[in-house]
């Protein structure tokens, strides 16, 4: 094991959070509400899915074992993707998205935030690109947050439904793994308990214009990051791998 | 005074001899037609008709793509077929407006579209079952769309031919991507050469069908024409898709399922071009009017997206309401 290891375990558990999370927004592409909405939720995925390019990217270098950022994002078993459960929940309803959008992106906006402050320098650049991208995910969301929590008594139901269903899964956001703990110590990654109470606020801010309340999770679910994934996982890997394992070993 | 202004701006103009006269004159003299502007009332149907069926186009154009975003074998390859699927869904924003300044919602065009009154391009009631129909689509879905695009840049009708600018621009692109994705199949295994002639076997003959009938058979062509709202015929844009990309599938080692090709020094006026087999015009109606592998699945699929997003626009609408309200009594509570 390299000195490096935890570090490329953590780029690689925050490349499939973008993965996951981008290719359960592309779902909806041709499918959505309305035009505007098959133009921003595609934007929003051709983000996340950048993103996690240069993770992925970043992590194959410093392996240096000649693995690519395809072999990673297509060739492991359900138990080596370590990204949190609440990315790989199904898309439901518009207003499910939306939420679970808004959640992701203010967290990593704080988490960008702050390795520009004082992270690995090459996660910085990363961080300048995916924070202008991320403001633009956060104004868009908690638009829709707010219109659909203060809409019609049909679509502020469905804004609480969405909550109660997703919330339990925003714990995992925080969870430190012993990896991820050794980056904080080398000062590589931010520490996401640092980062809970901006994320409560700016969560509270929005939910307050929605009429809408946090609720008291008394179950937090959680496993994704330890690889223990949920029943919906395996389906959307089976698509998501489905060339590359009928396929083996060729160029595209 | 003011009363009979307002009296003319509502009264349809008269389409006498003098009319249709000056407004020809206009078209000749290659002005072009602003939505303001007094038109003959059939240009501005077809113009409806046929800027609606371009958008509608456009969009049904999505599923056939987003089929495979979900499924594409690399990630370079899943963000190229996301945001050329977005940008389908652009170009549709965009003639959707076009068509707006001709006085048509763009909810009246998309309720049509959705009775099956109104018509999109027929090429995508084919079904896209291997990821080589992406490659196949790029090539030669949108390169013969460019084929009929291009010339509809110089449009008589302004916001048409601006809104056809940067849709070429796009579209000419997803065309090199789609014959990009066409040559890696090309240069790969069995397997992938097999996948890329399959692909190129099933979309060949759809995509002349593309052009539309026979000029002999074309009902709107002449007045279109007249009108420059077309500046090419069916026939003469087909055999300009055929001329440019036989040798395109030839560089790649790619056959074209015609039997009956063959190039032909005397073709157009002796430059050359290729003589091509017969179109089955049978399965083009059949197609059509509706009796293709996925027309109705297209229209499902529309329809279940449009059904479900109900609440989203109702709840966008009732909130900008209540904002309009707000706005209003805080400037009451203000005076």
């Amino acid at each position: 094991m390299s000195a490096k290891t935890p570090f490329i375990n953590v780029l690689i558990s925050l490349g499939d959070d973008h993965l996951i999370l981008g290719h359960r927004l592309s779902e909806w592409c041709g499918h959505a509400p309305m035009l505007e909405e098959d133009l921003s939720m595609p934007n929003m995925a051709l983000d996340l899915l950048g993103q996690a390019r240069n993770l992925y990217g970043y992590a194959v270098e410093l392996e240096a074992e000649g693995r690519t950022e395809d072999d990673i994002a297509f060739l492991r078993t359900d138990r080596e993707y370590k990204n949190i459960l609440m990315v790989e929940r199904p898309n439901g309803d518009f207003a499910h998205t939306m939420l679970r959008q808004f959640y992701f992106a203010v967290y990593m906006q704080l988490f960008w935030d702050d390795v520009l402050a004082n992270g690995d320098a090459r996660l910085k650049e990363f961080a300048a690109k995916a924070t202008k991208e991320l403001a633009y995910h956060i104004r868009h969301c908690g638009e829709w947050l707010v219109r659909l929590g203060d809409g019609t008594e049909e679509s502020a139901e469905r804004m609480k439904a969405a909550v109660d269903a997703l919330h339990p899964y925003t714990n995992e956001l925080f969870d430190i793994t012993p990896d991820f703990n050794t980056c904080i110590e080398d000062e590589l990654v931010p520490n996401p308990e640092t980062l809970r109470k901006d994320w409560n606020t700016a969560i509270q801010q929005i939910f307050r214009q929605a009429f809408l309340v946090v609720p008291n999770v008394q179950f937090p679910q959680t496993g994704g990051r330890t690889g223990h994934h949920t029943e919906a996982f395996g389906h959307l890997l089976s698509e998501l791998q489905y060339m590359q394992r009928a396929y083996p070993g060729l160029t595209w | 005074m003011y009363s009979q202004g307002l009296i003319g701006a509502d009264d349809k103009p008269v389409e006498d001899e003098a009319f249709i006269a000056a407004f020809q004159a206009r078209i000749d003299a290659e002005e072009k037609i602003e939505p303001n502007d007094p038109m003959p009332e059939a240009y501005r149907k077809t113009l409806v008709r046929q800027i609606g069926q371009h958008a509608h186009s456009e969009i049904v154009g999505m599923l056939p793509e987003g089929n495979w975003i979900t499924r594409a074998p690399t990630l370079r390859r899943k963000l190229a077929l996301l945001a050329k699927v977005q940008d389908e869904g652009g170009h549709g924003l965009y003639l959707y407006s076009a068509a707006e300044t001709l006085g048509v919602s763009r909810e009246q065009m998309t309720e049509e579209l959705l009775s099956g009154r109104a018509k999109y391009s027929s090429i995508f009631n084919y079904p896209t079952p291997t990821w080589a129909d992406i490659g196949a689509i790029g090539w030669l879905v949108d390169g013969a769309a460019i084929m009929n695009q291009v010339p509809l840049c110089r449009c008589s009708f302004g916001p048409y031919a601006r809104a056809m600018v940067r849709v070429c621009r796009e579209e000419s692109f997803h065309q090199r991507q789609g014959y990009e994705l066409m040559m890696a199949l090309a240069e790969g295994s069995d397997e992938q050469k097999a996948m890329a002639q399959d692909a190129l076997n099933r979309w060949w003959w759809p995509s002349l069908m593309m052009f539309g009938p026979h000029d002999s058979d074309s009902t709107n062509s002449d007045q279109s024409m007249e009108w420059k709202i077309k500046r090419f015929t069916n026939d003469e844009l087909r055999q300009k898709f055929v001329d440019a990309t036989v040798i395109q599938a030839e560089k790649i080692g790619l056959t074209i399922p015609d039997p009956d090709l063959k190039w032909n020094p005397e073709k157009n006026d002796g430059a050359g071009g290729y003589d091509f087999g017969p179109i089955d015009w049978n399965e083009f109606w059949r197609v059509v009017k509706g009796g293709g592998p996925m027309n109705r699945d297209r229209i499902s699929a529309r329809k279940k997206a449009w059904d479900e997003g109900v609440w989203v626009r109702e709840a966008a609408n009732a909130f900008a309401q209540k904002q309009h309200q707000r706005t209003e009594a805080s400037k009451v509570a203000a005076e």
